[in-house]
Formats: structure tokens, sequence, C-alpha cells
């Protein structure tokens, strides 16, 4: 059973009207590993992780959770089967408190509003921010709304987490401490798929890299065998500098 | 220092909620003596309909505050209370309690129904809808013979009784039930805000993805709220039959009903506790007196104040004029 991907992606294909944003991609997200999905931007990233996620629907293919087909299951569904996910632009429900906010989440997995509000709190403890559960969501700054939205999928206890580019526009400092939860959260045993495609935020975090270019998989590997690979060299700066 | 602040955080959650219901009771305790110092039919009848209408408008509240389905039919749930009440007692002789009951029950499954395709429209779309949908179903009464069409249903009068709900002398038993329907709608309000379906109606409210993403039915949790709304809000139409003893389709199934039931949660709060009573206090009076020294024939002068009234607190205080109360409590809470 550990051996079964937790994610199994055969043939995946989306279209957008005539755009085939993902054509055919196979992928596999090993058990407890942090996988990074990466390219330059319209690579198709974000689509990938949005029918993982079941955001929406695919056009072709099959997508396997813990072994189990998951393809035509909603997002809720699969929620509730385990898997997580954030948002690029965070999406906190603004006339609730922090607490509250990672409640929601929490109701999936305990049906009493007690045991729900504990385990947010336990949550917010955990990502840093349990000084804050009585404050608006709205009031939060940009950094901690997204810590906000990893306590709020945090409390859903997924087996999966994806994180849509929880790194990006973060200073430095901040980055270094969202690099440490999300080490913290892998070692809780929690499998976690980032999309970024800002290089050196991810390299040293992932142990491995899955690089996608209009659609298709393009690479995939340890981090250091990918950024050496000449063909994502190619597709992040273009062709002339492969000739130089 | 985590394990005692979250366990601080847990005692302050449950003392809060303690405290919000032991207010609440004071405050249904204090309106139970309100009978005892007015004796004016005229004066109670208007303090009747206040509290029908905070009960009615905090039925709307768990679907358009709460769960952020904004409807402008609920008219069509009051008159369906407001009917199957009245066709009960007068063609079959049931107790009021059964009409109330069984009124209650035809609405909230009038609501699924309705609910499965219009609540696949959004935000304005669905309202429009609502609106919409009333509208038919006022047609349809207007037009259906055994319910009395056009004229209407006309309760017999009966000596007073509770089994009835009749009572022509003294109308403080009116009062009573009116204050014990508010007081039933506000407590399942209390138990269902701090519960799964509060919070995920406050998700789907905030961010619709967002909730689903974190396992929120979004269907069934609007499914729900309608059903529960719409439950208490055809209750209170049939109390109101049985209060005024005489229904038409225009009289309990108007547009100005939704209006009536939505208005009071805007401008005293939406998607707070008692935002609908506060709201349903300033309003209901405000119509009344306006019909009775206004003018009598016409019903539009009190809505040009309504109307003026939600500019100027949607111009001022989005969040309802309860937020002038509560701002300095939730500073209070987050430092």
């Amino acid at each position: 059973m550990s051996d079964t991907p937790i994610i199994s992606c055969r043939g995946v294909t989306r279209h957008f009207g005539g755009l085939v944003a993902n054509d055919s991609i196979d992928l596999d997200v090993r058990r407890g590993e942090i996988l990074g999905l990466i390219g330059p931007n319209g690579a198709g990233k974000s689509t990938l992780f949005n029918l993982i996620a079941g955001a929406f629907p695919v056009s072709a293919g099959t997508i396997a959770f813990d072994g189990r087909d998951i393809t035509p299951l909603p997002a809720a569904k699969r929620c509730q089967l385990g898997i997580a996910r954030t948002y690029q632009v965070p999406r906190s429900f603004d006339s609730m408190s922090v607490v509250e906010n990672v409640t929601v989440g929490a109701f999936v997995r305990y049906a009493g509003v007690l045991q729900a509000r504990a385990k947010a709190l336990d949550v917010l403890d955990y990502v840093g921010l349990g000084n804050y559960a009585d404050t608006s969501a709205a009031d939060l700054t940009p950094p901690q709304k997204r810590r906000l939205e990893v306590a709020r999928a945090l409390a859903t206890e997924p087996k999966l987490l994806l994180l849509d580019e929880v790194l990006t526009g973060l200073t430095p400092s901040e980055a270094a401490a969202g690099v440490d939860l999300i080490r913290k959260v892998r070692q809780s045993g929690v499998t976690v798929v980032m999309v970024e495609h800002v290089m050196e935020v991810v390299m040293p975090l992932v142990d491995r890299a899955v690089v996608l270019h209009l659609g298709k998989t393009l690479a995939e590997g340890l981090p250091r065998d990918v950024v050496r690979d000449e063909k994502v060299i190619a597709a992040y700066l273009g062709d002339r500098h492969r000739a130089a | 220092m985590s394990v005692s602040t979250a366990t601080s955080s847990m005692t302050t959650f449950v003392a809060g909620r303690r405290r919000q219901l032991i207010v609440a009771l004071v405050v249904f305790a204090l309106i139970a003596l309100v009978p005892r110092l007015v004796s004016d039919v005229y004066m109670m009848n208007v303090l009747i309909l206040t509290l029908l209408f905070a009960a009615l408008s905090q039925s709307w509240n768990l679907l358009g505050g709460y769960c952020g389905q904004v409807s402008l039919g609920h008219a069509l749930y009051f008159g369906i209370g407001a009917y199957a009440t009245s066709l009960l007692y007068v063609k079959f002789g049931i107790t009021p309690w059964g009409g109330l009951l069984a009124g209650g029950i035809l609405a909230a499954l009038i609501a699924l129904a309705l609910g499965y395709p219009s609540f696949r429209l959004k935000g304005h779309y669905f309202s429009i809808a609502t609106i919409v949908i009333a509208e038919i179903g006022l047609l349809l009464f207007h037009n259906w013979d055994y319910a009395g069409a056009a004229l209407g249903i006309q309760w017999p009068f009966t000596p007073d009784s509770w089994w009835t709900l009749q009572f022509a002398r003294n109308k403080a038993p009116y009062f009573y039930f009116a204050l014990g329907l508010f007081a039933v709608t506000w407590l399942v309000t209390f138990a269902i805000v701090e519960s799964k379906w509060g919070y995920w109606w406050r998700a789907v409210k905030d961010n619709a993805d967002a909730a689903e993403s974190l396992g929120v039915t979004i269907f069934q949790s609007k499914m729900a709220a309608a059903a529960i709304s719409a439950f208490f809000t055809a209750v209170g139409g049939g109390f109101y039959a049985a209060f005024v003893s005489y229904i038409d389709p225009d009289s309990v199934m108007h547009f100005r009903f939704s209006l009536l039931m939505a208005l009071p949660a805007v401008l005293g709060g939406v998607g707070s506790l008692w935002g609908p009573a506060v709201g349903a206090l300033i309003l209901i009076p405000l119509a009344e007196f306006t019909r009775s020294y206004l003018g009598g024939s016409g019903s539009g002068l009190d809505l040009v104040i309504y109307g003026g009234l939600v500019m100027i607190v949607s111009l001022t205080r989005p969040e309802g004029i309860l937020s002038f109360i509560k701002s300095p409590a939730a500073s209070r809470a987050a430092t």
C-alpha cells in the first residue's frame, strides 16, 4: 500500500476552448515527499494543480488518490478524502475571525463545535498564528493570510497538501519561515505538492521537481539535475541561451 | 504557552456563549412583561407585528444573512403558511397548531424544490429568481378558486381559545405567541450559528470556492438554510392568518412582505443575532405609524421611508445599526 503513489495522474488533459492547458500529463506523487511543480508562466502548473484539487473537471484522463479513482469527485469530496489546498491569492473568509476561518476546515473531521474549535486553535499555534485567533481575518497582513490558508487546509487533516505559490512575494525572512513550516508539515507525515515558478525558492526545499512546459511534462527528477537540464534551461530562458 | 492560550480561548468562548444566552433569556422575560404595561389596542397591535416581523426577519437572516443567498421572495413561504393554516382550519377544522406545522413543512419542501434549480444562480440572479417565483405564487393564489381566489378566506368567529388561536377581546395571547416565535427563531439561530451548518453557511457567503476546497458541500448548505428559513417563515405566516382572521393573496403574499422580512435584517445587521430584531423594532412601528397618521389608503410612504433608511445605513454603516454596539466588543476581543 505504501508503494502506491498518493496521487497518480494518467493522460490528464484539460482544454480551455481551443487552448490545451494540460496535454496528456502522467504524474506520480510519492507518499511523504515534497514535490515541486515548476515551469514558466503559462506552463499549465496551476491547471494541473486545480485538476488534482477538483476545482474543475478534466477533459480527459484519470486521477487516482491513494489508489482510488477520484476523477469524477467534486472538490468537497476530495477534501473529505484527504486532499487540501491553498490559493495563490488568499481567499480568507473576511467576515469571520481567524479561528472561525480555520474551524470551517476542522468541521470536515469534527462534528462538534468545541472539538472543531479546539482543533483550529491547535493548528493556529502550529502555524504561528496562535495570538491572532480572535482577530478578523480581513485585518491580517498578506503573509499572515498565507499562513491562515495553510492553517485552514491543515485543519482538514489532509494526507496531501497542495500549496499554490505560498512562498511567492514574501520577504526572504518570511519565505524562510514558510520553508520551515512546510518542512514541519512534511515531517508530520503529510505529502506536499507545491506550485512555484521561482526556482531559487523551491529547489532547496523539494525532494523532487516536475517541470511543466506548454502543458506537457518537460523534465522530472532531483532538483539539482532538473536545473541543469538543457530543455529546462531553454524553456525558462529561451533557445537563444542554449545556443550561447 | 500554546496549550494555556488555547485552553483560555476555549473557556472564553464557552463563557461568551453562555452570557449571550442569559442576556437573551433576560430580554425575552422583560418583553413578556410589556402586556402588563400596554393596554391600548392599537399599540398592542403594533407590538405584536413588531415581534412577528422580528421572528420572520430572523428566519430570513438564516438564508439571506448567514448563507448570503439574498431571497426577495420569502412572501411565498409566508403566504403558504398563511394559506395552509387557514385552509386546514376553515375547510377541515384542523387546529391552527397543526396548520402551522403542516404549513412549515410544506414551505420547507417547496423551498427545497425551488432551491434545486435556483441555487445554480448566483448573487443578483438568484435574488431576481426569488422575486419572480414569489410573483408566480401570488398569481396562482389569485386564481385558485378552492383557496378563495382573490376573495380570500375568512376565519369563522369563535370564542377566545388557545386551541383555535382566536382572541377577539384581549390581544395579549397573540403577543405571547409572537414573542414565543421570536424567541424560538432566535434560539434556533443561536444554536445553528455555532454549529457546522452555521460556519459552512458563512463560508459559502464569504467565498464559495474556498469553502468547497475545505470540504463544505455548498449546494447542501444552501438547501439546508433555505428549508429551515422557509419553515419558520411559514409558521409566522400561519400565525399572521390566525391573528388577522382574514387573508387574501395580496394580504399575505405581496412583494411588500418579502421586503419587510429582508429589510429589518439589512437595517439592523445582516448575519447577526440581534440585527433582525433591532431592525424590526425600528421599521415596523414606523410603517404602522406612517400608515395611520399620514393616510390609511396608500402604503407607499412607508416604503419611501424604508428606502431612505436603508440608504443611510448602507452609506454610513454597511454592517447595520448593530455594528455601532458591536465594534468596541470586537476590538476588545482582538487585544
